[in-house]
């Protein structure tokens, strides 16, 4: 046993522990569920392949590595601010994993407190299990909470997580709670992005009541040097809706990981996702549902684009309760390998327990069809141009399925900034 | 003006081309007939880029320039264009999206300026009207869910709006009602000019009628074995092909 607590004990962990160690007395919140997730971390260590959530994505590239407590820089502020997302609206800005106030601009009517005010850990995290939850449970300062009142309409906002490892390789770990009462409707762009080395590690727990509505649009565009490794816990009551759309974009090595609840009669839940890679990179979304009430419905797109030597991987699980009878489960996974070096690995679950329900899941992956492209360009259509088309085309359905116009203008923006600067470069024509 | 000359090209090792020539000269409109499998596809295709085509021998230029080694939307932009015979869908690519990128790509390679949004529009409009197209036609995928007829109207729709100085259309007439058949050649038709030439492959004398050819040109098995004037078509009609082969071969 000591030879293997001495593998995952690598330099990331020994510098987070003994980082805990040193801010234990100064962090908010209830100190015993920080050193429940300390002690898991000290035991346990990492999640490697053996560990079969992550059979497909090895964090050696960040366990070997030591991360240091962010100096706070405020300086990088302008220069992080204009990696975000053109949008108007209110937005609330933290920069390496604590709230700028200076930064930020509130929301009307809606009060939001931080969790460095308040230390409020919620109870759907599962950190005992979770070990990259049980990391930001342990060392994180700040985040989030928000409680829309019932029946409000909150609108749009953005929550900003941006890190800066230009100085010195850091680690961030916000952790936000988000609840809307019955009838509530939020819209919320949560975006990662940042300069340099760093790992980003954010933490959301959701709650949403009875026939309210939340819209999740999440981007991902951390840093070609970071880490991303971010999860979300979703609970719906009856009749609420929680509907998210995942655009990766960034990072060396990134995971989303959300695991969604469908806990109540008539709730739904959409867990549609775009990975958009080249080079080493490395794309993880998994996701679990579980239909925990009869006659919900849970959608899932994901599709992968990836270039040169990148990798994606997509887990789906979906988990029936006896109790869920007429459950419709569909989950679609499509990839386009624009590279013969690219790759994707999906992992579809079923856990069915009902009797009654109606699950599919479908698979395609294939490259950019010649045909097309050459009638593409016969038109005059620059090859290039042509292969963007097709890209565009390819995810059109899982854009489609973000219904808010905001929403869906930033995605878009971000793919065509993407393939003008590092896709259409990636990968030369196949002829 | 378009020159072939001892044009060979092969696929996967197999000679299809098996030493073509001819000329179209500007302003001129040349009929290609010939049996199934002869390579008048191929030849299309040689002529506008498409990959897996090998090249083994001879020449093709278009006023003067080598099109041979030029990338498929070059050739476009020299102003050549091809009428599929099987035109291709695009699934999450709207029609009208399409049409308005290869218009301004083909503006900015000739150095004017794009069309915006509204100026497209009225053009593309006009021109859907021009051959009985239904303007939903623009807001469908590109030939998503066409019917064959709608598929070779939306090749002509293309072509009336890019402009080609040299069309070749493939089988354009193959899949249309009688209707369709004269609206798409009335659109060929007013195409026609100094500045425009085209090949036009088919099977049936009837497009003739409405497409009168400068000249006719019958292709067996990789290779132009007979030229004439229109009345080659209405002979071929009458006759057959098996006729003009024997006689060729015996000459050869
Ligand atoms: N990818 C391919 N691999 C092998 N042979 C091919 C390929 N494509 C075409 N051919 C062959 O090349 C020959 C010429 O085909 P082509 O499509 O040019 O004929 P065509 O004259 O247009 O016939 P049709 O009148 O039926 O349209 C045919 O024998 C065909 O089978
Ligand atoms: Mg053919």
């Amino acid at each position: 046993m000591q030879a293997v607590t001495q593998q995952v004990a690598g330099e990331a962990l020994k510098g987070f522990l003994a980082r805990y160690d040193g801010l234990r007395a100064r962090l908010p919140g209830n100190a015993d569920v920080r050193d429940a997730a300390a002690a898991v971390l000290r035991e346990r260590g990492f999640p490697t392949p053996k560990d079969e959530p992550w059979h497909f994505t090895n964090l050696r590239p960040i366990t070997g590595l030591d991360f240091q407590e962010p100096i706070g820089d405020t300086q990088a502020g302008a220069d992080l601010l204009s990696l975000l997302p053109k949008v108007e609206g209110p937005r609330l800005i933290f920069i390496d994993g604590r709230y700028r106030a200076d930064l930020s601009v509130l929301p009307e009517g809606l009060e939001v407190r931080s969790f460095a005010g308040t230390g409020l850990f919620g109870a759907l995290t599962k950190p005992e299990r979770d070990r990259v939850v049980a990391l930001n449970t342990m060392l994180t300062e700040d985040g989030i909470i928000i409680d829309v009142p019932a029946g409000f309409d909150a609108g749009f906002l953005m929550l900003a997580q941006l890190t800066s490892g230009k100085h010195r390789r850091v680690a961030s770990h916000p952790r936000h709670r988000i609840s809307l009462g019955a009838d509530a409707r939020l819209v919320l762009l949560e975006v990662s992005a940042g300069i340099g080395e760093y790992l980003n590690n954010p933490v959301i727990e959701i709650a949403i009541a009875e026939g309210a509505h939340l819209t999740h649009g999440r981007l991902q565009q951390d840093a070609k040097d970071a880490f991303h490794l971010g999860t979300i816990y979703a609970d719906t009551a009856a009749n609420a809706v929680y509907d998210c759309f995942s655009l990766a974009l960034g990072a060396k090595l990134g995971r989303t990981e959300i695991h969604a609840r469908l806990g109540g009669e008539q709730a739904a839940v959409h867990l549609n996702a775009a990975q958009i890679m080249g080079g080493n990179q490395v794309s993880d979304f998994t996701t679990a549902i579980s239909h925990d009430a009869p006659n919900c419905p849970s959608r899932q797109t994901v599709k992968s684009v990836l270039t040169g030597k990148a990798r994606a991987v997509f887990q789906g699980r979906i988990e029936v309760a006896r109790i869920a009878q007429k459950t419709d489960g569909y989950q679609m996974n499509q990839a386009l390998l624009l590279s013969p070096d690219a790759e994707i690995n999906s992992k579809p679950e079923l856990e069915i327990y009902a009797d009654d329900v109606k699950c599919s899941h479908g698979a395609t992956v294939g490259a950019l069809d010649p045909e097309q492209l050459f009638y593409l360009r016969s038109r005059g259509i620059p090859a290039d141009q042509a292969r963007m088309i097709l890209v565009r085309a390819f995810l059109t359905d899982a854009f489609e399925a973000v219904a808010h116009e905001g929403l869906r203008d930033v995605f878009e923006h971000a793919v065509e900034e993407w393939w003008a600067t590092t896709g259409k470069d990636a990968e030369a024509p196949s002829a | 003006m378009l020159e072939i000359k001892g044009l060979t090209a092969e696929i996967d090792g197999k000679e299809i081309l098996k030493g073509i020539d001819l000329t179209i000269p500007q302003g001129e409109v040349h009929a290609v007939m010939g049996p199934n499998g002869a390579g008048k596809s191929t030849l299309s295709y040689v002529l506008s880029g498409r990959e897996g085509y090998e090249v083994t021998g001879g020449t093709a230029t278009f006023n003067g320039v080598d099109i041979l080694a030029m990338e498929p939307e070059e050739r476009a932009a020299a102003g050549i264009f091809l009428a599929f015979q099987y035109p291709v869908e695009l699934p999450g690519v709207g029609n009208a999206n399409f049409l308005r990128t290869a218009l301004n790509s083909l503006r900015r390679a000739r150095g004017e300026a794009e069309l915006d949004a509204v100026q497209f529009l009225k053009q593309a409009r006009a021109a859907v009207k021009k051959l009985a197209m239904s303007e939903d036609m623009l807001k469908r995928n590109v030939n998503v869910g066409f019917s064959g007829g709608e598929k070779k109207r939306n090749e002509i729709l293309q072509m009336t709006m890019l402009a080609p100085k040299l069309a070749l259309l493939d089988e354009t007439d193959s899949g249309l009602d009688i209707d369709a058949l004269r609206i798409v050649a009335e659109g060929v038709n007013a195409s026609r000019g100094p500045d425009f030439s085209a090949l036009v492959i088919t099977h049936y004398q009837r497009l003739l009628d409405y497409i009168v050819p400068d000249h006719v040109h019958v292709l067996a098995d990789g290779r132009i074995i007979r030229s004439g004037g229109p009345e080659l078509a209405k002979e071929l009609e009458a006759q057959g092909y098996a006729g003009i082969i024997g006689e060729a071969a015996e000459a050869a």
